[in-house]
């Protein structure tokens, strides 16, 4: 019973991981109808310009405050995707407005490899470390219900709150905020909300910019965990089940989806896997979404596809 | 001037339908033909054989099997690689499980499994669609090369799923130097390209198509959605399939699940969107760039006699890679296709202005 409970918080823990990178999918996707197959690049980008920065200020500026090095990187790697989002919107977007979603599609895969490369370029492109202070020594708890207690790593509980307070943040923002209002008509309706003078470019910007700030977010977790290289990259297609499972337009269902699928990847790997052959954690996300969708087409929270002729 | 029709006076519904019905095109095709299959190998080099030419052959006949599914049936598909591994690993298994089994054989057969697993993977295509579909087949993918690396069956029990084959023969021909091997790719991709080219001509293929313009309205007036879905995904995994195999067995000969990992899957969707979706011609023109741009780029800095370290090179190849793509897909979203038939437009007229 303790293992399972343990193996359960790990998968949600993971699951909560997986939502923050959900969260920027769904944001841009709601705001421009463009499925944004570079977010698992923004993500590197972000932890690659937040690492860097962290490790170049104090040297630069010559102080030997960590928190402060911490601040300022963070600040700084906020600027450059802002400045990223500016870039994409202005040189690629805005001139591919009305074509179909699989052509965004491509230029956002395009603009993967593109940021890819420039964060390596730019930053290196070794293993490196992203140190905000998070605690590594695990947390028992209930010892005096289970024997042995339950073994949670503080860490992910730090990781798990940033991801609420992330996703708290985010709901305030839409709900009480003049741009928040904006951005939810634009996600209704383009043609509305234009006609009513939302100005579209600038909001995609902002859309972009948030997504970025979800990216880095989510960048200085991961980096903190695994370390900052290439494979954060990568992670961004374990997010993709997580975004059709909770449904492309819907903020909770990433977060929902998010938990279904750490929980599920975990337990499946604990349970199912020795039968399999191990390793079915790859897949197993995939195929969960895919057997859901047979059921509900439009995922869990997803806006219902209506066809009309 | 040259390139027009005047003239050319059609008296009988054959002549009007054929696949060029323009004399100067079928002119332009048979010396195409005749250039690939007697010209080039005399004067092409091993390296361009090896490096260019029969990876270009064989992603070209790939990309024609993912355009059917995509580019006329409108089913985006994150799987092809997959069913290019299913394709080699059947091939490779009915290869070396069977005594005396012909190449040929071997590769159609390799093709007919693609088809099996395509079908079965395409079964939810029935309801979900659109960018939903695109990452469900993810699931196809991402199963398929987990399988190939833990099942050891699937790969007559070789460490890590690396396989290799050796001494090919079609009909008692050898298929060993870069010529022999490059004229098997070409035989294949023509008669595979006249088929696809004939098929997407053919009932099934406007089916195809009505169902990729509007699969409600198709449905309506009366075009099976399950017939003309599971067909497009069959004959579409074929083609892979059968791609695959050649992959596998001619260019490769020894290869391991990442061969086909979700990087070829990606690669072979630019090349069907840079080439022009639906387009038998625009699968050719999108295979030819996305093979052609890394080996170009490669060479770029020693042209300007730059020296860079490889790990920079291959970064800048990346944002460059990246930047032509959006840059294409900017300057022509309908592809290399549509600059094709722009031009052949012009040439009408050329050289006078009206």
């Amino acid at each position: 019973m303790g293992f399972f409970l343990e193996t359960l918080f790990g998968g949600l823990m993971v699951g909560m991981l997986y939502s923050l990178i959900a969260i920027g999918f769904v944001l841009i996707y709601k705001a421009s109808g463009v499925f944004n197959f570079a977010q698992g690049a923004m993500v590197l980008f972000a932890a690659l310009a937040m690492a860097r920065f962290a490790e170049w200020f104090p040297r630069w500026l010559g102080f030997e405050s960590k928190v402060l090095a911490n601040l300022l990187a963070f600040v700084a790697a906020m600027a450059v995707m802002i400045v990223v989002a500016w870039l994409i919107e202005r040189l690629a977007l805005s001139r591919l407005v009305n074509q179909e979603g699989i052509t965004l599609l491509m230029a956002t895969l395009g603009i993967a490899y593109f940021l890819d490369g420039l964060g390596q370029t730019l930053f290196g492109n070794d293993i490196y470390k992203i140190d905000v202070g998070m605690p590594k020594e695990p947390l028992m708890v209930l010892e005096s219900t289970f024997q042995g207690g339950l073994l949670l790593s503080q860490e992910d509980l730090i990781a798990a709150g940033v991801a609420a307070a992330l996703v708290a943040v985010l709901a305030l923002f839409f709900q009480k905020t003049a741009t928040g209002r904006a951005l939810r008509a634009v996600a209704d309706d383009h043609q509305a909300a234009q006609s009513i003078g939302i100005p579209l470019n600038r909001i995609w910007v902002i859309v972009w910019s948030v997504a970025g700030f979800a990216a880095l977010v989510a960048g200085i977790i991961w980096g903190s965990k695994l370390g900052v290289q290439f494979s954060l990259s990568l992670v961004a297609l374990k997010a993709l089940p997580v975004v059709i499972l909770g449904g492309l337009t819907s903020v909770p269902g990433a977060i929902i989806g998010g938990l279904l699928i750490g929980v599920g990847e975990k337990l499946s790997e604990i349970y199912l896997g020795p039968m399999l052959g191990g390793g079915i954690e790859i897949w197993f996300a995939y195929v969960l979404a895919l057997v859901f969708l047979l059921v509900r087409p439009q995922g869990l929270f997803g806006e219902k596809i209506i066809d009309r002729v | 001037m040259l390139y027009r029709e005047n003239g050319q006076f059609k008296s009988s519904y054959r002549a009007d339908q054929q696949v060029f019905p323009i004399l100067q095109d079928r002119v332009f095709m048979l010396a195409l033909l005749a250039m690939a299959f007697a010209v080039v190998p005399l004067l092409a080099s091993e390296y361009f054989f090896r490096a260019i030419l029969i990876p270009f052959l064989i992603l070209s006949l790939a990309a024609l099997g993912l355009n059917i599914l995509v580019g006329y049936c409108g089913q985006i598909s994150l799987g092809t690689g997959a069913f290019m591994a299913v394709g080699a690993y059947a091939a490779y298994n009915f290869h070396v499980r069977i005594e005396g089994m012909p190449l040929i054989a071997s590769l159609l057969l390799g093709g007919l499994c693609a088809t099996v697993v395509g079908v079965l993977f395409g079964v939810p295509s029935l309801r979900i669609k659109g960018l939903y579909l695109a990452v469900a087949t993810l699931a196809a993918q991402f199963f398929l090369d987990w399988a190939f690396l833990r099942i050891n069956w699937l790969t007559n029990n070789s460490a890590s799923g690396s396989v290799s084959v050796a001494g090919l023969d079609v009909f008692g021909l050898p298929v060993e130097s870069a010529v022999q091997k490059y004229l098997l790719c070409l035989t294949l991709l023509v008669l595979f390209a006249m088929l696809a080219k004939n098929l997407v001509r053919s009932a099934i293929g406007r089916e195809w198509m009505a169902i990729r313009d509007m699969d409600v309205a198709a449905a309506v007036i009366g075009i099976r959605p399950v017939y003309a879905k599971l067909t497009a995904f069959a004959v579409s995994s074929f083609i892979v399939g059968v791609a695959g195999a050649l992959w596998g067995f001619v260019h490769l000969s020894t290869w391991e699940p990442a061969a086909f990992n979700i990087d070829r899957s990606f690669q072979l969707l630019f090349m069907v969107i840079i080439g022009g979706l639906g387009s038998i011609m625009g699968s050719f023109f999108g295979a030819a760039f996305i093979v052609l741009l890394p080996i170009v780029l490669n060479q770029i800095p020693g042209w300007f006699g730059i020296s860079m370290s490889t790990a920079l090179a291959s970064h800048l190849e990346f944002m460059i890679f990246g930047a032509l793509i959006v840059f294409f897909l900017i300057v022509e979203p309908h592809g290399l296709a549509r600059l094709w038939s722009t031009a052949k437009e012009k040439l009408r007229l050329w050289p006078f202005p009206h």
